[in-house]
């Protein structure tokens, strides 16, 4: 395997932009170019990840290529899903040896729909969909298999949720932010028992953007690259009723054929975004103690504007 | 009643979903324009073409267009189709026409519906001007023009537009 590393990273996040998708990733991506330092024309590959249906509106990705200027032509692709899943199509495109840097990026405009709506397109529509359960609903499913099957508290859930908080002081991208205490936070409402305010993500518009580089190169442009040591993508089965809800066998699964499961680990950002899946996927991890979990804030710490 | 035995062979899943779309700042300029009778395009800084309706962004050099440049509401047809295929909520009466206009000032021609003339008639280089609808009725939308129709000039040449299509 060819080694390739993130030299470079850049994002803009709101709870509601007034910006388009185009205005919203103009500054990102000149930024994440520019502290790349690779000239914007030596790029080998471009590729973005985004949903239409957060924002409503058809080939979103097609318009906002325009941030990225596309003559003399560029090599591009888009994933319909994921910044994660972008990057991992940039990860294999550089093992093919003959280009030795990519954009990354990935956009979405949230709040232009309801989320609850929105969410239940991505069910098997058969069956599932029909019913409309709302992700947040589904979230809370899952949080009461967890609850009942004693693997956590809604104390642990509101600690994790005041950990968050805490930690999102010191990032500027996060939207609720400071010092909440765990007493506080269980006298909140719930939302979706058994799923309170503080158990959930935010809605938020926003741009994320990466520049990847292969090998001697990465060590020349910057001064500590960060290595993508490995890789690795799995999903759970589609339908609800086949999986035990308070376990993610695809990111054990995931963790090890990365090489990450069982091995000495600083620090994770893990997507997490209801307070029990951070539990979850933790002990899919195999993460232990004194591993520093969402430095950053991670992914729940603000509430939905509408809830 | 069927048997359990009879295959399925559609079920009606019904999806519906509400969005309030932002237009964003450099569109919602143009919109606001619009509702004036004014046409409002961007020029890119680097290759200079405007576009209208502006882009927050140049496609062609990815930099951003900060330049407000006003357009003329008169044109030229680069390309056109006849409809004449019906469909659900037609507003037009077949066969009508639907066209390319490089306006007077900009680079990339806007697409709207050409008439005052018979769908046959319609050509390459056909000069038209914007019908307004009366300011009252005009909202952020250019449906603020009915259609384009002739201006009655000569024809432009294949020369003055081909760089435009």
């Amino acid at each position: 395997m060819r080694d390739v590393a993130i030299v470079s990273f850049a994002q803009y996040a709101v709870a509601h932009t007034e910006h388009d998708e185009v205005e919203m990733l103009v500054p990102v991506i000149t930024e994440v170019i520019e502290r790349s330092g690779i000239p914007k024309k030596e790029i080998g590959f471009t590729v973005s990840g985004s949903c239409d249906y957060l924002g409503g509106r058809p080939f979103s990705f097609v318009m906002a290529l325009d941030a990225v200027g596309a003559w003399p032509p560029i090599s591009e692709s888009h994933v319909e899903m994921d910044g994660a899943w972008a990057l991992y199509e940039a990860w294999v495109r550089l093992q093919h040896g003959d280009i030795d840097s990519a954009l990354v990026y990935a956009f979405g405009r949230s709040s232009q729909g309801d989320l609850r709506d929105v969410m239940v397109t991505q069910l098997d529509p058969y069956v599932l969909a029909p019913l409309a359960p709302d992700w947040i609903s589904l979230a809370a499913l899952q949080a009461r298999a967890m609850l009942d099957a004693g693997l956590c508290t809604e104390r642990d859930m509101a600690a994790i949720a005041a950990r968050s908080r805490r930690d999102a002081t010191a990032n500027p991208a996060a939207h609720v932010k400071g010092d909440a205490r765990v007493e506080d936070l269980l006298k909140n409402r719930y939302v979706v028992s058994p799923l309170r305010v503080h158990d959930c993500p935010p809605v938020s518009d926003g741009v994320a953007a990466a520049v990847l580089v292969a090998g001697d190169r990465a060590r020349k442009v910057c001064k500590r690259p960060a290595w993508i040591r490995g890789i690795d993508h799995r999903i759970e089965p589609h339908s609800l009723g086949v999986r035990d809800l308070t376990r993610s066998p695809s990111t054990s699964l995931a963790a090890k054929k990365a090489g990450v499961h069982g091995r000495k680990v600083d620090l994770a950002e893990i997507h997490a975004p209801f307070t029990h899946q951070e539990i979850i996927v933790r002990d899919a991890l195999g993460l232990e103690g004194g591993v520093a979990i969402n430095p950053s804030g991670g992914s729940v710490g603000a509430p939905d504007r509408r809830m | 009643m069927s048997e359990p035995s009879d295959p399925v062979r559609r079920i009606k899943a019904p999806v519906r979903l509400e969005y309030s779309i932002t237009p964003g700042q450099t569109l919602s300029r143009f919109l606001a324009g619009v509702i004036e009778g004014r046409l409002l395009g961007r020029r890119c800084p680097s290759c200079t073409k405007v576009y209208v309706p502006p882009k927050g962004a140049c496609p062609t050099c990815g930099v951003p267009c900060v330049d407000e440049v006003p357009v003329a509401d008169t044109g030229t047809v680069t390309t056109f189709c006849i409809v004449n295929v019906p469909f659900e909520g037609q507003a037009m009466k077949l066969p009508y026409v639907y066209g390319a206009i490089l306006l007077d000032g900009a680079d990339l021609p806007l697409l709207h519906l050409i008439t005052g003339l018979p769908a046959d008639q319609v050509r390459m280089g056909l000069r038209v001007k914007a019908d307004w609808l009366p300011p009252a009725e005009r909202r952020p939308t250019l449906e603020s023009i009915r259609w384009f129709i002739p201006t009655g000039e000569p024809d432009a040449t294949f020369d003055s537009y081909k760089e435009h299509l």
